[in-house]
């Protein structure tokens, strides 16, 4: 069995080879979720490689589309591409490694790319689960930028209003959207109370401190008390790599080969 | 065509001094000059198409020649009931502009892949649609969009996409008519958006005397241009990188089968359409991959 660490690791560095190999952009958001996929895919999901459809697995939804390196990468290590070759077929023509997560592949939920999709169609799963009073559960993994959309919002209202208390929506808040920060471009705080607000429970966490978000998700996923929960893991876009840390510019560019070269020993150094 | 687009719109604003741009948080290395020479006309409105289209409509009322960017679908689709009823029903002067038409997103995935904006908007009353083929097409577009008064759309392709028109002179387009590429017999090509560049280079390659036009105005064709374009040709392929479905062929079909029913025209000429047949393509690939697989080439088309 694989630490939560080495996934972490392992993942971080798959990343960085899919996206210098295939000239692909959005390494930045990749990086500030990663150890929140490493956690939930190592300890918090109750999900199988052998049968991706089990009635009875937990749902994730992974609304940030556009960082599909690392859902990929983290559903590689779990096993689930096996006759797959990810970094061979990553955007090649006629493969569904699309640069936007493609719920073609096993494990995938939904397709998402389209921001401000996933939380409303999570709770339409969480609602199905209490219908039926199933145990299992679902989370859902949102960008910060993508709270900019309305539909969200109507989702968290409705979360709220039937007592989704199955449902986890995690917040990668790693503070850069596409074209800027998200303080100046659509300001979110105080993100913690407009939550409290909407009548979720709220917990606040560095999203990089792996035994911290391991406890929250933990408690989270097993409360079920009226409420649907929402983590909010402070990030780094960037996170594990010096030079690309808080930098818009990694929402773009892909790592060149010096770029790997140094970026590979910081990864390795962890 | 995207660059030239938003480069033209840029000059034409230092005279059209009601020019105001809204992005919904998109044009990262495009849009930086624009908002550097008109801070008090530019905004990011955030990852929330149907507000941005929203407060473009507000803004429209108090007397703003408005453009809103993205990307494909997100304009469009997504604030559609925006579009139609804040926009349209209200004659607000309000260009939705989109960059990445078709499957000029190819790797991106279905959420990325514009194949259904055509239909969709051309539905609406008062909107003015556009698809330009080439940067001279994107050029005229800016032109006529920035002295258009009331809704409009415009569809660019995105980049690198090879020069179809004379570079030298400006491209002369006009909404309900065609431009005119290759001289032909018998058969005509007629093609918009950037598809129109491949389908040249296909009847050269063949040595096909077809006939190729270009078609940036999408809906309210000029009668006299199609009776006498039915007149000149047997057969007309209309070829659309869109969903077959209510597209750029279905409007052709609909204005010429309009003037046979009314009389006007006494033959309909043969219509086959080109375009993605009604499907989703949910593999990666490039532009080119993607509209092979789609079909979208004359090589089915009998010859
Ligand atoms: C509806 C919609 N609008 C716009 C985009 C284009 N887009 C892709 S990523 C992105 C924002 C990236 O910032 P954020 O959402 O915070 O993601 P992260 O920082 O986690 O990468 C945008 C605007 C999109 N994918 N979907
Ligand atoms: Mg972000």
């Amino acid at each position: 069995m694989t630490s939560t660490p080495a996934y972490a690791k392992q993942l971080r560095q798959r990343v960085l080879e899919l996206c210098s190999r295939k000239r692909t952009s959005h390494i930045g958001g990749a990086f500030s979720v990663a150890d929140i996929l490493a956690v939930l895919y190592a300890e918090i999901l109750d999900i199988t490689a052998d049968e991706p459809d089990a009635p009875g697995r937990d749902r994730l939804f992974f609304s940030k589309g556009h960082a599909c390196t690392a859902l990929y990468a983290m559903l590689e290590l779990r096993g689930f591409f096996k006759g797959y070759d990810l970094l061979e077929q990553f955007t090649e023509n006629g493969t569904y490694f699309t640069s936007h997560v493609n719920h073609n592949l096993p494990g995938v939920e939904l397709s998402t790319g389209s921001l401000g999709h996933a939380l409303g169609v999570s709770c339409g799963s969480a609602l199905a689960g209490k219908r039926r009073r199933q145990p299992w559960s679902v989370f859902s993994i949102l960008s910060d930028g993508e709270l900019d959309e309305g539909s969200n919002w109507e989702a968290i209202l409705f979360a709220a209003h039937h007592k989704l208390d199955n449902l986890v929506a995690v917040i990668d808040y790693n503070k850069i959207q596409s074209f800027g920060a998200v303080s100046e471009i659509m300001n979110l705080e105080p993100l913690a109370d407009k939550f409290k607000a909407f009548n979720w429970e709220v917990e606040e966490v560095d999203g990089h401190a792996l035994p911290a978000l391991q406890d929250v998700f933990m408690r989270f996923k097993e409360s079920r008390n009226g409420r649907p929960k929402c983590v909010i893991a402070h990030t780094v876009k960037g996170k594990g790599v010096s030079f690309m840390e808080n930098d818009l510019a990694w929402h773009y560019r892909s790592p060149s080969e010096a770029d790997v070269l140094k970026a590979i020993s910081e990864l390795e150094a962890v | 065509m995207r660059n030239t687009f938003i480069n033209t719109l840029c000059d034409l604003a230092e005279k059209h001094d009601d020019i105001f741009l809204l992005c919904g948080d998109l044009g990262y290395s495009v849009l930086e000059p624009f908002a550097a020479r008109y801070p008090d006309r530019f905004l990011n409105a955030g990852i929330a198409e149907q507000n941005m289209t929203q407060v473009a409509a507000g803004l429209a009322r108090e007397g703003y020649n408005v453009f809103t960017y993205s990307i494909g679908n997100f304009p469009t689709l997504r604030a559609m009931e925006q579009v139609r009823y804040d926009v349209c029903y209200h004659a607000a002067n309000v260009k939705v502009v989109a960059v990445g038409a078709g499957y000029a997103y190819g790797p991106q995935g279905v959420s990325h892949h514009t194949t259904e904006d055509i239909a969709m908007l051309r539905a609406l009353p008062g909107m003015t649609v556009c698809a330009p083929a080439d940067a001279g097409e994107a050029r005229a577009a800016a032109l006529f969009m920035a002295n258009h008064v009331g809704p409009g759309y415009v569809r660019l392709n995105k980049s690198g996409e090879p020069v179809l028109h004379d570079a030298s002179r400006p491209v002369k387009m006009a909404p309900g008519e065609f431009v005119p590429v290759k001289d032909g017999q018998g058969t005509l090509v007629l093609a918009t958006g950037a598809i129109v560049t491949p389908m040249l280079i296909e009847l050269r390659d063949n040595s096909l005397d077809w006939a190729l036009w270009s078609a940036p105005f999408i809906g309210g064709y000029n009668r006299e241009t199609l009776v006498s374009m039915s007149h000149r040709f047997q057969r007309i392929v209309t070829v659309e990188e869109h969903q077959l479905s209510g597209g750029f062929g279905s409007s052709i079909i609909e204005a010429l089968s309009d003037l046979y029913a009314t009389g006007v025209l006494r033959q309909m000429p043969k219509v086959e359409r080109i375009g993605v047949p009604n499907t989703f393509i949910s593999t990666s690939g490039t532009q080119e991959y993607l509209r092979q697989v789609a079909g979208l080439t004359l090589a089915n088309v009998s010859r």
